[in-house]
This record gives C-alpha cells, sequence and structure tokens, in this order.
C-alpha cells in the first residue's frame, strides 16, 4: 500500500505552485542537509528531466535551496531563499543537466564546507512524497517518512551485526533494511529504517564501532 | 496497525454496518495506522482547515502568478455574484470562484495544502467553503469534510493513481472533485452509500480528462479545471441527495479511471507535449516563458 495516512492525501501543507516540483523539491534538499548533518557551505545542485525543463516556473531551483537551509514545504521563506542563502554565505549553483534519468523528477545535490562532501540523489514521486536513491554513489531507496539511519563502513565481517546489536541495546527497532556495497571488501553502506528518532548518544556509539567510517540520520 | 478498507465498498460497508459516517471510519483507520490520538489528528486536520480558510481568502482578494498567466479571476466571479444576475446559481459560483481562488494563490507561490495534489487543491475548500453559507456546519463538521474527500483519496491513491503525471488530469482534479462531491454528500446528511454515488457520478464525467498544462506550469488550464471539477462535483452531489445512482459501481469506475490513465499516451500525462500544451498559443506562451519552445515529440 503506496499511501498510509489520511494526509497523504489531505495534505502537505505547502508553497505552491507544484507538490511534485515543489514542495517534493524542498523536501529532497531538506533531506540532503539532514543526511549531511550540518547547513553546508556550498551545493551544486543538478536538475534532470522535467525539472531541468521548468524549474523555473515551478520555484524547484527556491525551493531545494530552501530545503537545503532547512526550511519545510509550508515555509513562506522558501520564496526568497537565494536572499537568506546569501545572508547565510551559503553558495549554490543551479545546473540544468539534459541527460535522461529514469524517473523525470530527479536531482542530484553535490554539497559541502570545509570538514567533508556528500552528494545526494533525490527523486519527487508526486504529492509531495519524495525517495532519495543514491548518496555518495550508492542506490538505495529512502522514503524520508520514517526516521533513518545510513551507516558509511568498511565492508568486514560482523560490522552488520554490531551495528543492529547497538540499536537493540538502546530498543530501537529496524523497520526496514538494507546494504550495498560498491566494490567487494572496499566501502558498504546501511540504510536502516527505525521506528522512532534516533538520540545523538546512539549515533556517537554507532561512530566508535570498528570499520564504522561515517554515519548519517534523517529524523521525522 | 490494520487498514479497515481497501475500496469504496467495504468503505460503504463498515459505515453502513456499524451506523457510523464515512469520516468517523477515515478517522478510526487513522488512529489505528498512525497510532495517534484521535484529539492529534483532529489538530492536524484543523490547521489543514485553517490553510484553505486563508488561502481562499487571499485569493479573493486578488492575486497574480509569477509568470503574469492567473490570477484575479476569482475578484471577476465574485464581482458578478454581487451583481445578482447569475443564470448558474450563487452557490454553484461561489464554489468555482473560491476554487479558483485557491489555485491562483498556489500559482502565485502562496501556502495552501494539497488536496490531493497542488494543482488540484481547489475544489475540495472551494465546495466546502460555498456549501458552509448554507449549510451552516459547526467546526467538527467541516473537519469531517477533510476526512470524509480523504477517505474517498485513499481509496484512489492506493487502487489507481492520483498525479496528473500518472493518470492524467481525471486522476487529479477528477479526483478530487469526487472526494468534494462525497464530502457535500455527508455533510448535506445523506448516507454513506449517496457518498460514493456522488463520487462516482462525479468521476465518470471527467475520465478521459488529460493533463496537458501549457508550459509545464501548474496555471493553464488547471486554475479552470479546477473550477469545473468544483461545478462537476456540486451538480453530482445534488444528484445523489436527490436519490440518483451510479449503473456502474463506484469501485468499477475507479478501475475505469486507472485502465484508461495507463493507457494514455505520456504526451498528455504532465509532459507539456500535448493538448493545450501543444497549440500555437500554448507553445507561444512557453517560448515566451523559457526563452525557447518547449519541444513537441
Amino acid at each position: 500500500m503506496k499511501f498510509t495516512s489520511v494526509f497523504d492525501i489531505i495534505g502537505p501543507v505547502m508553497i505552491g505552485p507544484s507538490s511534485s516540483h515543489t514542495a517534493g523539491a524542498a523536501r529532497i534538499g531538506r533531506v540532503a542537509r539532514d543526511l549531511f548533518g550540518r547547513q553546508p557551505k556550498w551545493a551544486k545542485i543538478h536538475l534532470f528531466g522535467s525539472f531541468a525543463e521548468t524549474y523555473q516556473g515551478h520555484g524547484t531551483d527556491v525551493a531545494i535551496v530552501g530545503g537545503l537551509l532547512d526550511f519545510d514545504t509550508f515555509d513562506e521563506r522558501i520564496k526568497t531563499s537565494f536572499d537568506y542563502a546569501k545572508k547565510e554565505n551559503f553558495e549554490f549553483e543551479i545546473i540544468p543537466e539534459t541527460a535522461n534519468k529514469e524517473h523525470p523528477n530527479t536531482a542530484r545535490i553535490v554539497m559541502g564546507d570545509e570538514n567533508g562532501e556528500m552528494s545526494v540523489e533525490g527523486i519527487s514521486i508526486g504529492g509531495g512524497k519524495i525517495e532519495i536513491s543514491e548518496v555518495n554513489g550508492f542506490k538505495l531507496r529512502l522514503t524520508g517518512g520514517m526516521p533513518a539511519l545510513l551507516v558509511v563502513h568498511d565492508d568486514r565481517a560482523g560490522c552488520i551485526a554490531n551495528v543492529a546489536n547497538c540499536l537493540a541495546m538502546h530498543s530501537v527497532n529496524i523497520g526496514h533494511m538494507e546494504v550495498s556495497r560498491i566494490e567487494r571488501g572496499q566501502t558498504a553502506l546501511m540504510v536502516i529504517e527505525v521506528d522512532q528518532n534516533i538520540e545523538d548518544k546512539i549515533m556517537q556509539q554507532i561512530s566508535l564501532i570498528p570499520n564504522v567510517t561515517k554515519v548519517s540520520k534523517i529524523n521525522n | 496497525m490494520d487498514v479497515l478498507f481497501h475500496n469504496v465498498r467495504e468503505l460503504v460497508d463498515l459505515a453502513e454496518k456499524e451506523n457510523k459516517l464515512i469520516s468517523e471510519i477515515m478517522i478510526e483507520q487513522e488512529m489505528n495506522m498512525s497510532g495517534r490520538s484521535r484529539k492529534e489528528i483532529f489538530e492536524q486536520m484543523d490547521r489543514n482547515l485553517t490553510v484553505m480558510e486563508e488561502a481562499v481568502e487571499r485569493g479573493l482578494k486578488g492575486v497574480q502568478s509569477v509568470t503574469g498567466l492567473t490570477g484575479g479571476d476569482a475578484v471577476l466571479i465574485q464581482n458578478y455574484i454581487a451583481k445578482g444576475n447569475s443564470l448558474s446559481g450563487d452557490l454553484l459560483l461561489d464554489a468555482v470562484s473560491k476554487a479558483v481562488a485557491t489555485n491562483e494563490v498556489n500559482a502565485a507561490m502562496g501556502t495552501i495544502c494539497a488536496t490531493p495534489t497542488a494543482g488540484s487543491a481547489g475544489v475540495v475548500p472551494g465546495t466546502l467553503f460555498a456549501v458552509k453559507n448554507k449549510l451552516n456546519p459547526t467546526r467538527e463538521q467541516m473537519i469531517r469534510f477533510l476526512f470524509t474527500s480523504g477517505a474517498y483519496g485513499f481509496v484512489v491513491a492506493n487502487n489507481a493513481f492520483i498525479s496528473g503525471a500518472a493518470g492524467g488530469c481525471q486522476a487529479e482534479v477528477g479526483s478530487a472533485a469526487g472526494m468534494a462531491a462525497a464530502a457535500i454528500v455527508e455533510m448535506a446528511g445523506g448516507t454513506p452509500a449517496q457518498t460514493a454515488e456522488a463520487f462516482a457520478i462525479t468521476l465518470k464525467n471527467m475520465l478521459g480528462l488529460v493533463c496537458d498544462p501549457v508550459a509545464g506550469l501548474v496555471e493553464v488550464p488547471c486554475v479552470k479545471r479546477n473550477a469545473m471539477g468544483a461545478a462537476n462535483s456540486l451538480v453530482a452531489a445534488d444528484m445523489a441527495l436527490a436519490g440518483v445512482t451510479s449503473r456502474i459501481p463506484c469501485d468499477e469506475v475507479i478501475g475505469a479511471m486507472f485502465r484508461i490513465g495507463q493507457s494514455m499516451s505520456p504526451n498528455l500525462k504532465e509532459t507539456a507535449r500535448g493538448g493545450l500544451a501543444a497549440t500555437p498559443t500554448g507553445k507561444a506562451i512557453a517560448a515566451k516563458i523559457f526563452g525557447s519552445a518547449v519541444t513537441v515529440e
């Protein structure tokens, strides 16, 4: 069942004009920022398909920048997010692409600051709902509708069990989990959807587990 | 965490068996699925209602979109109603005007509540705030109007689609109009079965409607499609309340909408490559806004 709540139908409250091109775009930006874990200093925003063709009329550009500044879909500041970006010294570039993606409403955000970089690709699937389809080159599927944990780690035996154990110790229930790697024995990624928001304390403990290189989260 | 209904038949049967309103079944299901209290769920819907109310008020004062393509029509219609010579009736035109108001605010990047999408956000509030003047509902009944709409939208979203990109305008404004018709019937004191008839009659008359936005923007013809969606839903609600029934059951109408949407050309599903978007004027508008013509395959 794709839609589980009446508020998927009556909602979201949002700045117009398009649930997929404006509200969905803002959500992609905000989830990307969540995954990065802090306000990025700069971002390159690549737009594909219908996003690339109609972003000006739909405010897709201001919506993604607004999301990166942590504005929600209904935040009136989205309309003038470029001004807020300037005030925060947040530099960005909007890059319409001609390449075809699997989904017509796709955005790839490459962002960073002096401490690191991250790339997040998201798709807007309609009615304001989104999915994150790629993080740092890893294919994945994340709705942003549930709190989630992303753990980048070295591909070694026992690492997944250690992370799961840590969550179990804090009584965090796992709703859905995916693991993937670019190459055997190299870097791997765990995507773990959980039933409740993850406290910083747990994040810190996971980051200390051997072979774990990076931990990010999305709270709900 | 159980779903109480998967289709309209189950929804209506449950309401009749337990002698409850459609809105009540939706509220109970939301409590089941989310684990939240009735109070929390009511409060969230109350906030959505307030957003809708403010959008209508703002649109009735007159707004203009970024492109200048839409805006101001809600005011024109209200001024016309005030002259007292309307032919289709003041309540009907009031609903049309308030639906237009909402979508004009949406096109102007104002705050709206997607019902079920932003492009179709005018129909449900437009009819609600027009019918309100005749039926004098309580605040709770107005909130219930949204739960009844939501119950039908929930069925359509899970059995077919609610976005123009997936199923054409029939899926978007068609669903919104059906949702509104069902909610009007409940508010007017009709039976659960009559809400289903109203939904079926409405959607039957929006089947096949394509999504062909000029320049790909949620403006032309979206604003006026919301106007006609509101008119359609009011007439269908009156027919259902009069005892008229649909010969094709509601779930089968939704099924037909799904199959029509699947067989619809991608050119007619929000890509701005067909229909009104591909007319000489439509293409000229796109070229003026974006500096070059939108390619037609």
